[in-house]
């Protein structure tokens, strides 16, 4: 656990589901969870990858596929053997896309689309999909890792959060300078870089507060387990997919335009 | 650049695609006469988070969604509009997206089929909007994974914005992707490129090193695109209804995991082009995808 190279998410994914991993820079293990086996993803820094551009924790070519791989091998398997549709926790921490000539040439939208896609079958294959996260949730690289999610639960420390622009791009694409992109961030909950702000939107499940998020006790690790365990139960009776996200208190208030379209869209849908 | 008419003789004559408003487009690909709008500017559902930051919205919030038929089957077509705020997806823009894909996928699992199709013209999520642009456009792609066992979801990327960002994704879920010469498909905009990566690694203000890498050829060329069509109304609406002629996919493009895997190890980062990597991703126009046998 005291790996300087590694990263948080490659920590988690140790930390809960042991050492016997495979995959590089994407990297997995099945584990127990609840008195069932869950399958645990996270993406990792891997100074080896053969694209220079993607050799930090981000979501590249190799990674959006091999993402795709762990996940589609988990529902073949279990399709396979009949038996209960496994978890699967997807452990979120990453920065970014990997942004780069090659990596626009050869498709890296499909790669992270492929990904999308697993996640998405798996859940309407019957998996309980549970993402954690651990690190920053950025963009692209959480849309292709952990959106596709029938839950979302994030840890309260430093260092987690979710956007759709670093901050200092998006200071400079709007011209405004990080102080002020905070501010804003107070005032307008969508521009903001907190996990309460993202909470507020109705986006997420449960915020885990009093975690190490580098270094956790055994206590605290087997609190996320708990956590885990207790969303991959609700997501199993949970059949409404991503509408979920529409469906608390939060959203009824800050996602108002959401639901209005919806429901005036229902209606108008077929003509009269 | 080729000028938009160019190529065949009496191109001249024909109607552009790419100069139409969302509007417009949304009517010209569904058959005559049966465009109607839902959630149109009478609707007034605009985004609540503009005015927050001093801009002025759009009745319509930029997506245009209409029902009327296609081949004379039901069907709804999304349109974004890139005359504001550049396509951008927003809390409303995008959910308006979504929802329609949503009762789409109602009426499909009734049995009802409704063809969906999706006119791409965006750079992504609208950053004044930010984590909502974000979840909606996590709700289009749900939507369009669900649906596409169904009826297949078409995408039509005409250009001039062309298709960036997590629309990008959504756009490569589609069973099938229409293009132009002047579309463009990417997840980072060039502009994003030079800014994170370097002029080194892309000079964005290279027009023609930015088509030859993303472009609708190209796009088509290596199999992440199926049909190039020129910049004219009439090529549009065939390449369409071909594509629902067509029928779902045996296997979606973001399926095939193993072939895509088997494709990149062949390629060697340090030496390969937009023009060598054609040997590898090999693609014959209109939906031939070299993995499939």
């Amino acid at each position: 656990m005291n790996d300087t190279t590694t990263s948080r998410g490659a920590r988690w994914l140790r930390a809960l589901s042991g050492a016997d991993t495979r995959g590089t820079c994407v990297q997995y293990a099945d584990a127990p969870l609840d008195g069932e086996t869950a399958r645990f993803i996270t993406v990792a820094p891997d100074p080896a990858n053969r694209f220079p551009r993607a050799r930090d924790n981000v979501v590249g070519l190799e990674q959006g596929w091999r993402l795709a791989q762990a996940v589609r091998e988990a529902i073949a398997e279990d399709a396979a053997s009949g038996k209960q549709r496994r978890p699967i926790i997807a452990i979120v921490d990453v920065k970014s896309q990997a942004y780069g000539y090659r990596e626009e040439m050869l498709g890296i939208h499909l790669a992270c689309a492929s990904a999308v896609d697993a996640y998405a079958s798996a859940r309407l294959a019957g998996h309980p999909v549970v993402a954690l996260i651990v690190g920053p949730a950025m963009s692209g690289a959480f849309l292709a890792h952990g959106y596709q999610a029938n839950r979302i639960v994030a840890l309260d420390a430093p260092g987690t959060m979710v956007h759709a622009m670093g901050k200092e791009a998006a200071a400079r694409v709007t011209r405004r300078s990080v102080e002020d992109l905070d501010a804003l961030g107070e005032t307008i909950v969508p521009m903001s870089y907190s996990m309460a702000s993202f909470a507020k939107l109705g986006l997420l499940d449960e915020l885990i507060e009093g975690i190490d998020a580098d270094a956790p006790s055994d206590a605290q690790i087997a609190r996320v387990r708990n956590v885990l365990a207790q969303k991959a139960r609700e997501a199993r009776d949970d059949r409404s997919g991503l509408a979920h996200r529409l469906q608390g208190e939060s959203a009824r208030r800050t996602r108002a335009a959401s639901i209005e379209v919806r429901k005036r869209l229902a209606q108008q849908w077929d003509a009269s | 650049m080729s000028s938009p008419n160019h190529a065949a003789p009496g191109a001249l004559l024909r109607e552009s695609f790419i100069e139409l408003s969302a509007r417009e487009r949304a009517a010209a690909v569904l058959d005559a006469g049966t465009f109607r709008e839902l959630l149109g500017p009478f609707d007034r559902l605009e985004s609540p988070w503009l005015p927050l930051q001093g801009i002025v919205c759009q009745a319509d919030d930029g997506a245009v969604i209409a029902r009327g038929t296609i081949d004379g089957q039901p069907a709804v077509v999304a349109a974004i509009e890139s005359a504001f705020q550049g396509g951008s997806i927003g809390e409303v823009s995008g959910s308006k997206i979504a929802a329609s894909l949503e009762l789409a996928l109602a009426d499909c699992e009734r049995g009802k089929i409704v063809r969906p199709v999706i006119l791409f013209e965006t750079g992504g999520v609208r950053l004044q909007e930010a984590n909502l642009g974000l979840a909606v456009i996590a709700e289009i792609q749900a939507a369009i994974v669900a649906l596409r066992a169904h009826v297949p979801v078409v995408g039509v990327i005409a250009g001039m914005v062309g298709c960036f960002g997590g629309m990008s994704l959504a756009a490569a879920l589609c069973s099938t992707l229409v293009m132009t010469k002047q579309g463009r498909l990417g997840m980072n905009g060039p502009e994003v490129i030079e800014q994170e990566a370097g002029i080194e690694e892309l000079d964005s203000s290279d027009r023609r090193a930015v088509w030859q890498l993303i472009g609708g050829e190209q796009r088509t060329r290596t199999g992440f695109a199926d049909a190039l069509v020129e910049d004219a109304v009439d090529d549009v609406r065939a390449a369409v209804r071909a594509s629902f002629a067509q029928g779902v996919p045996h296997t979606h493009r973001t399926e095939a995991v193993e072939a895509t895997l088997a494709k990149l190890a062949q390629i060697d980062p340090t030496s390969v082009t937009p023009e060598t990597m054609r040997a590898v991703f090999a693609a014959t126009p209109l939906n031939l995808r070299g993995e499939q046998a």
